[in-house]
């Protein structure tokens, strides 16, 4: 194996070895960030200082989408061609980022600059159709604007990103006054402590150290706030179920690896509100006695995370985090964490394997994270909206929270708005809201042929489905759930059967491959979707598809294989409707194919 | 454990000690739930999802080798629903791995009517053959990710930690240290991956030439050419 140049990442080694194997994933993105990519030598050097096995190394290494195990470009130019940005044109905008680099997708220029990349869902819906040049997201993006700024990339000339300054978050609206969890986005300076107090900030986790832990506890079920990352749990029981636990110690981990397509609502918070999130986390870890928490941040997000790392640093130095925090007996401190790529790390069991340096793949349930999540010890594990939530309870009782908005699904919740609408961004209503109200306050921009409830993981509904109400019995009422609570508004010019081409593309690339029923399934039904865009059908496939699909619900070890068809299903009935007759999809405007 | 529990698996009730595994309690009423990674000396990695029983109650179907039985509960190891799955987990398997070596997998398919071209037009996995030492060599187009070797390797019996898993999702592939030679990793040559293979994906380097029509006699030189180089 020829040795080139082997980069000096001492510093980085010696930062993180006393982690061991859970310093696995931080290392390789580091030393990426420095050497452009992960050769042997380099793995082999964080394998020995971390007595990591070198073949896991290369195991975690080859897992992760942003991780390299071969050269790449200077740049790496990622072009979001998922659902909300084909919707805004990604496929045209391909063929000029292919013509303005001289590039073909997942190829590298022959002088080594540039590496381009059709990529799944950024994250970065509001600014469809985007592209991240290395860590850097622009959009949207015109033809001319593509050509304009990658002319500059292979001319060698300095691109126009704001490198210290962060970009705007996404916009931000409330259909009541302004808003539960947006009142302070927008209004408040993200990077500042003392605004943060000044609006509020705190009074929750001061509320909550008045009290027991027990008590606090109580709240959070008495005001029935449910999981916001997708499945609805009651956080109030999750979080007796580990206070219960005798073992030591404990975690609290913030799931901040949202990767749903359509979804960025918590990169909103992570980024306008950042310390509500860690003032969530510390009232949670006060309430299951955690000493110890980790927020584990999607790899794309870096605006997000450079937000939240500020956030920690100032709230460590007001005594918000560390020991004794407040004066009394309670230490509570957090780490944060970046992913690499990889939709299923989301899943809450993968995240953990990420943090411990293993591949990102899911456990078998039981034993439940309250019981044995990271590192084998009870684990509360909230997503960043649910978090955000516990101050408001806290500060305003849970009586408070209760009455607002339906009994069976109260409190404040955050829609994730994009597609074929005029006005992309997170919507805050109650969950009694229709997905009418909320598709019209985005403002269509054509008629609407579909409306994709719950990301990829969702479900499509018909124009005339969209009178029910968000709320968990409303959606089964139409075979749908709210998931992650993205909104994807799918146009009357859309070709469907490109839209759901992506939708299999993404299961397909984000299986971690551990069950079959997922490897296998997300794999065939892709190749099923590409033949019927290339006019090619079997008097079977629905069958199969089927099939397949019982096969990945129900026994697939994750969420991720249990929902993996439903957007395909529900699709089927535009697929074969009369507008669109069998074998007739050409993939005139899909020019990746 | 002392404490036991009353389960009814396919309609036979049966007292079990409550730490057994569905796959142990239907064993003592006579039941044999198909399993295919599941290997008694190894973890159970649950990943091939074959022992998938309908628990009632329960959600989705929950794999026998590691569900636990719990009092009262009433398993169904043969439904439609639990064939169905089955079933059409084998024929994807088929469209994907060279199974002629796996007759217990086989076996299998042909007792549910498992359609081994169902999902033919697909994608195969292919891989050229690892004839890199003279003890085994490695056809991972018969390999299905069972996880056998990479455990027996691992925590389950040597702790040589020679494999892994590499990549992900249809390309995950059972890896060395970027696809190094097994002379050049910690391999050992204990054996142990090629005895608990269930494919033929991992076999003896002397089986395997004599298969490919290499005579008996002539075995003895075809193996020096693993012999280390003068200069190495």
């Amino acid at each position: 194996m020829a040795h080139a140049h082997e980069p000096d990442v001492s510093d980085i080694l010696a930062r993180w070895r006393e982690h061991g194997r859970s310093g696995l994933l931080p290392c390789l993105i580091e030393a990426q960030e420095r050497h452009g990519w992960l050769s042997p030598a380099l793995c082999a050097q964080i394998g020995r200082a971390l007595r990591v096995p070198l073949a896991d190394v290369y195991g975690v290494a080859s897992f992760y989408s942003l991780l390299y195990t071969e050269p790449v470009g200077r740049y790496v130019v990622r072009l979001c061609d998922d659902v909300t940005c084909y919707g805004h044109g990604s496929a045209p905008l391909a063929d000029v980022c292919r013509a303005a680099l001289g590039v073909e997708p997942g190829q590298t220029s022959p002088d080594g600059l540039v590496t381009f990349e059709l990529h799944p869902c950024l994250g970065y819906c509001e600014r469809a159709p985007c592209l991240m040049i290395n860590a850097h997201v622009y959009g949207p993006l015109g033809a001319q604007g593509a050509q304009e700024l990658l002319g500059r990339l292979r001319a060698g000339e300095p691109l126009p990103h704001t490198a210290h300054a962060d970009p705007a978050p996404p916009p931000a609206f409330s259909l009541e006054g302004e808003g539960m969890l947006l009142a302070r986005v927008g209004r408040v300076d993200p990077s500042s402590l003392a605004d943060y107090e000044a609006h509020g900030g705190y009074l929750g986790l001061r509320e909550a150290l008045r009290r027991t832990p027990a008590q606090v506890v109580e709240a959070v079920k008495a005001s029935g706030l449910t999981g916001r990352g997708g499945a609805a749990f009651p956080t109030g029981i999750k979080w007796e179920s580990a206070a219960r636990q005798p073992a030591e110690p404990k975690y609290v981990v913030c799931n901040a690896d949202e990767s749903e397509p359509g979804t960025f609502k918590d990169r909103l918070l992570m980024e306008a509100d950042p310390f509500a999130v860690l003032e969530g986390m510390t009232i949670a870890a006060y309430a299951v006695g955690a000493s110890r928490g980790y927020i584990y941040v999607r790899g794309e997000f870096h605006a997000a995370h450079r937000r939240l790392a500020g956030a920690v640093a100032a709230a460590r130095e007001a005594g918000y985090l560390g020991e004794r925090i407040l004066g009394t007996d309670f230490t509570f401190d957090v780490e944060l964490r970046r992913g690499a790529g990889a939709y299923v790390c989301g899943e809450e069991t993968a995240l953990f394997e990420s943090i411990e340096g293993k591949r990102g793949m899911p456990r078998q349930k039981p034993p439940f994270p309250t019981e044995q999540g990271l590192f084998g010890r009870p684990t509360v594990i909230n997503n960043v909206e649910t978090l955000a939530n516990v101050p408001l309870i806290l500060a305003r009782g849970p009586a408070w929270f209760r009455s607002t908005g339906p009994q069976q699904a109260p409190g404040p919740k955050l829609f994730c708005l994009s597609g074929a609408v005029a006005r992309p961004g997170v919507y805050e209503a109650t969950m009694n809201v229709a997905l009418r109200e909320l598709v019209e306050r985005a403002i269509p921009r054509e008629e609407i042929r579909a409306v994709l409830v719950g990301g990829a993981a969702g479900t499509f509904l018909a124009p005339d489905q969209l009178d029910t109400p968000a709320t968990p019995d409303g959606l089964s009422t139409v075979g749908a759930a709210l998931g992650s609570g993205a909104l994807i508004v799918v146009g009357g010019s859309a070709d469907m059967l490109a839209v759901v081409e992506r939708i299999t593309r993404f299961f397909a690339h984000e299986s971690c491959g551990k069950c079959y029923p997922c490897q296998l399934g997300t794999y065939r039904q892709w190749e099923i979707v590409r033949r019927w865009q290339g006019g090619r059908r079997r008097p079977d496939d629905v069958e199969r598809l089927h099939d397949v699909a019982h096969a990945m619900r129900e026994a697939s070890i994750c969420g991720l294989g249990q929902t993996a068809a439903n957007a395909l299903l529900s699709a089927l009935a535009w697929l074969n409707g009369p507008e669109k007759p069998e074998g007739t999809h050409g993939s005139a405007g899909d020019g990746d194919h | 454990m002392d404490r036991q529990v009353t389960v009814t698996i396919d309609g036979r009730q049966t007292s079990v000690p409550a730490d057994m595994t569905v796959l142990e309690a239907a064993a003592t009423v006579g039941l044999h739930v198909p399993r295919l990674c599941y290997h008694p000396r190894l973890t159970p990695p649950a990943v091939c999802r074959l022992c998938v029983v309908e628990w009632e109650g329960a959600r989705t179907l929950v794999p026998a080798c590691v569900a636990r039985v719990r009092d009262g509960a009433v398993i169904h190891t043969d439904s439609e629903r639990v064939r169905r799955a089955r079933r059409t987990i084998l024929e994807l398997l088929h469209s994907a791995v060279d199974l002629g070596e796996a007759p217990e997998i086989l076996a299998l398919g042909e007792a549910i009517g498992a359609d081994p071209h169902r999902f033919a037009d697909g994608e195969r996995r292919a891989f050229p053959v690892y004839e890199d030492n003279p003890f085994y060599v490695r056809d991972y187009d018969k390999c299905v990710l069972c996880w056998r070797c990479v455990q027996a390797c691992g925590d389950d019996m040597q702790f040589t930690y020679a494999l892994s898993l590499g990549r992900r999702g249809f390309h995950t592939h059972i890896a060395t240290f970027f696809g190094a030679p097994m002379p050049e990793t910690t391999c050992v040559f204990c054996g142990n991956c090629v005895g608990v293979c269930p494919t033929g994906a991992l076999k003896g380097l002397e089986e395997y030439l004599l298969e490919q029509g290499v005579p008996a006699e002539r075995l003895w030189e075809e193996k020096q050419r693993f012999r280390p180089s003068a200069e190495a």
